[in-house]
């Protein structure tokens, strides 16, 4: 293992990582509710009455971060290398599974972490987990 | 307007920015973390540190606790098993996340960028969050 120096962004990272935890917060002190992408998203699809302004409205927050972004600076660099059609593969994949797991990174990996959920703190070794195989076998094993 | 579903908004917002400040709305990035055996970016850990740090905070605040500081009621999951269902989803998420290095919640900021790509990958997430909801039917159908 070698530390690539010249991207590693240690105040960034945690800076933004700390705007996360400040949304988390706000949203289980305030509305009562778990932070999660996967969740609050999904639930759009069997929508339920009274149940789904809130969710839009989260989700339109999300989309329209880099537009409130680019109110007072350009965005940062996104280097999407994944083919269309490997894209289209991934975001099944995710779309489905992380439905079925009940979570992704900001459910079980903020939210559920922060709390000390047994069920999350699997849930992320288990995704972390095999998103290292996967890069491990598709970066020096198949070398896409 | 309800206070509720503005404070929905701004967490989306505030997520989202702090994914961006973060360098986790950039696939690239991502993938660097999970790349252990290449020129590893240890970024990601940083982002997770500082979220669930302030995180932590909320959820030991409202343990114990019933509603939330404006009246609504905690919706924390209840659920305490490690099933097949947690576990398999979760190794399911990692491999489609490794495969574009795309999370839910990246991929709804990047698709407010506007990048093809991003908006192809938010479809197929969409669309495999829609065929565990027609899986979940005929399942549900099939026990009753």
């Amino acid at each position: 293992m070698t530390i690539d120096l010249s991207s590693f962004t240690p105040w960034a990272s945690l800076s933004g990582g700390v705007l996360i935890g400040i949304a988390a917060a706000m949203f289980i002190l305030l509305n009562g509710r778990i932070a999660g992408i996967s969740g609050i998203l999904g639930g759009l699809l069997t929508p339920q009455k009274g149940d789904i302004l809130w969710r839009a409205l989260f989700i339109a927050g999300m989309v329209l971060a880099p537009t409130a972004w680019l109110l007072m600076a350009p965005l940062p660099d996104m280097q999407i290398d994944a083919s269309y059609p490997l894209l289209i593969v991934a975001g099944l994949i995710v779309g489905i599974s992380t439905r079925y797991g009940s979570g992704c990174t900001s459910g079980h990996g903020v939210c559920g972490i922060s709390r000390l959920s047994p069920r999350s703190i699997v849930a992320t070794l288990a995704f972390m987990f095999s998103g290292f195989v996967t890069v491990y076998i598709i970066r020096h094993l198949v070398g896409m | 307007m309800n206070k509720h579903f503005v404070s929905a908004f701004v967490t989306g917002l505030i997520f989202g920015i702090g994914l961006l400040v973060s360098g986790m709305a950039n696939p690239d990035k991502v993938l660097s973390f999970l790349d252990i055996a290449g020129a590893w970016d240890p970024s990601l850990a940083f982002v997770m540190g500082g979220a669930i740090a302030v995180g932590a905070i909320a959820f030991t605040f409202v343990k114990g606790r019933t509603h939330s500081l404006w009246g609504e009621p905690l919706r924390l999951p209840g659920k305490k098993d490690l099933d097949k269902r947690l576990i398999m989803g979760s190794l399911g998420f990692g491999i489609g996340w490794g495969l574009a290095g795309f999370c839910p919640g990246p991929a709804l900021v990047a698709f407010g960028t506007g990048a093809p790509k991003a908006i192809v990958f938010v479809a197929a997430m969409v669309a495999g969050m829609a065929i565990y909801e027609v899986i979940e039917k005929s399942r549900t159908k099939a026990v009753n």
